[in-house]
């Protein structure tokens, strides 16, 4: 049984059609990348997973269960499904530690002592051990991203959605995201994301979706997808990023 | 013999000082509270919350704070036949303008802070008051400094307006003092000096929490 299923997702903006008709299945485990021209619908396909949106058609399932869009129901849905925004969405008024504690605390009523502990275990992983004190402020992109995955592998999502996460980096701090996502794919960790490094989605992606004007042409293993596109949109599209 | 201005007069005013003080913190208290809601309120998802909310603040907002504190001064006493006390009726009057203005004012600093910190919050799971409680409200209140002690300092002075009802506060105090003395050149100098004196602490004190709070998280201000 797939950890989210979407079928025929369909939302727009007022006039502005976004998607249209998505389906898409993730296994527990799967790490599924979309690609696509900006404006394809990528990000409002990742934000309708986590109910950020709500779609106009269509229904998502997360671990064989729809989702309640209820506020209630939306608490619960997110406490699975972790998110990583392309411009981080730290909170500027507290330290790493408390972005990455202010879930576990208030949401999931795990003990100070107890969230400092995950905070350290997630702050380790991500390479930012030492600037546990800092303020976000104080922190590079690159940084400030990987706090922003600490934020959320915190609160042990089942699945992690990472929106453009290196987007608004600088090339020389994208490594370092890159890296650490390299490492949740090797571990397991279930992921959709949004990207636009090719490199990363060929490497660690086990099914790429090809989005363009919010409608899925080709979706499939990466080996398949970047070496023989079976339609001239994604041939036009490889072309011109790869 | 003509009274003239001196220590006893001005001991007099100095007297008044305290509640004009009084008179403030009492509506700032409670405007305080008040403005919290109606601003929370302002926001709110629900729409119905939303429409009163604006209401109060538009009657509140439009109608002078002097036919607000006529109002309940005298009409109460012609409504309901209770004489309300002075103290009261400019203390329910002043909080409830106050609450008015700063229900509008944080209104406006919790929509700037970006929409953004409302989705991370709500990806963490949070219920609606626990976002504004560790993430919006934190951030509106450091946005909230400036105009909020701008506001203070206009409702310190707005409240020489009790003295049109016969409270003593510093302004009647002024008034008085000029009646008998008929030296209003030297007792009102007096009296703007000494709200002067009341007022320039709040705004030194905001720069001082505008500083500390930016400094905490790492942000550099340059003054």
């Amino acid at each position: 049984m797939p950890l989210l299923a979407l079928s025929g997702i369909s939302k727009s903006f007022g006039t502005n059609v976004v998607l249209t008709d998505v389906s898409l299945a993730v296994e527990p485990g799967e790490v599924v990348a979309i690609i696509g021209r900006s404006g394809s619908g990528k990000s409002t396909l990742l934000r309708c997973i986590n109910g950020l949106e709500v779609p106009d058609k269509g229904a998502i399932e997360f671990d064989g269960r729809p989702l309640d869009w209820s506020s209630k129901g939306l608490q619960q849905l997110r406490l699975n499904i972790g998110i990583v925004f392309q411009s981080f969405n730290l909170f500027p008024h507290l330290s790493v530690e408390r972005n990455v504690t202010l879930g576990l605390t208030e949401v999931k009523r795990i003990d100070a002592t107890s969230a400092k502990a995950i905070a350290h275990r997630v702050l380790k992983l991500v390479g930012l051990e030492s600037k546990i004190a800092a303020y976000p402020q104080q922190l590079s992109g690159g940084q400030q991203q990987r706090v922003a995955i600490a934020r959320a592998l915190a609160m042990d999502p089942r699945l992690v959605l990472l929106d453009e996460i290196t987007a608004s980096l600088d090339p020389e701090l994208v490594g370092e995201v890159i890296g650490v996502l390299d490492d949740l794919a090797t571990n397991g960790m279930t992921m959709v994301l949004v990207t636009h490094e090719m490199g990363f989605a060929k490497k660690c992606a086990d099914t790429v979706l090809f989005m363009h004007h919010g409608v899925v042409w080709e979706k499939g293993p990466p080996s398949r997808l970047f070496n023989m596109p079976t339609t001239k949109e994604l041939e036009t599209f490889l072309k011109a990023v790869v | 013999m003509d009274r003239t201005f001196g220590l006893g007069e001005f001991v007099f005013l100095l007297k008044a000082v305290p509640w004009t003080i009084l008179l403030s913190l009492g509506a700032m208290l409670g405007g305080g509270v008040l403005g919290l809601i109606i601003s929370v309120a302002r926001i709110a998802p629900l729409s119905p919350i939303r429409w009163l909310a604006t209401g109060y603040i538009e009657v509140f907002q439009g109608t002078p704070v002097l036919m607000q504190l006529f109002i309940i001064y005298y009409g109460l006493a012609v409504l309901v036949g209770v004489q309300v006390d002075a103290w009261i009726a400019v203390l329910v009057a002043f909080t409830l303008y106050a609450g008015a203005f700063l229900g509008d004012i944080w209104r406006g600093c919790l929509q700037a802070v970006p929409r953004q910190q409302w989705e991370a919050a709500a990806s963490l799971s949070m219920s609606y008051l626990k976002q504004l409680r560790y993430v919006i409200v934190p951030q509106a209140a450091r946005i909230a400094i400036a105009p909020t002690v701008g506001f203070l300092v206009q409702l310190i002075k707005s409240t020489s307006i009790a003295a049109i009802i016969g409270f003593v506060e510093l302004t009647r105090a002024g008034q008085l003092m000029a009646s008998a003395t008929f030296q209003p050149m030297i007792v009102y100098p007096i009296v703007a000096g000494m709200y002067f004196l009341i007022c320039r602490p709040l705004t030194s004190l905001a720069s001082i929490f505008e500083r500390r709070s930016h400094a905490a998280t790492g942000t550099k201000w340059y003054f």
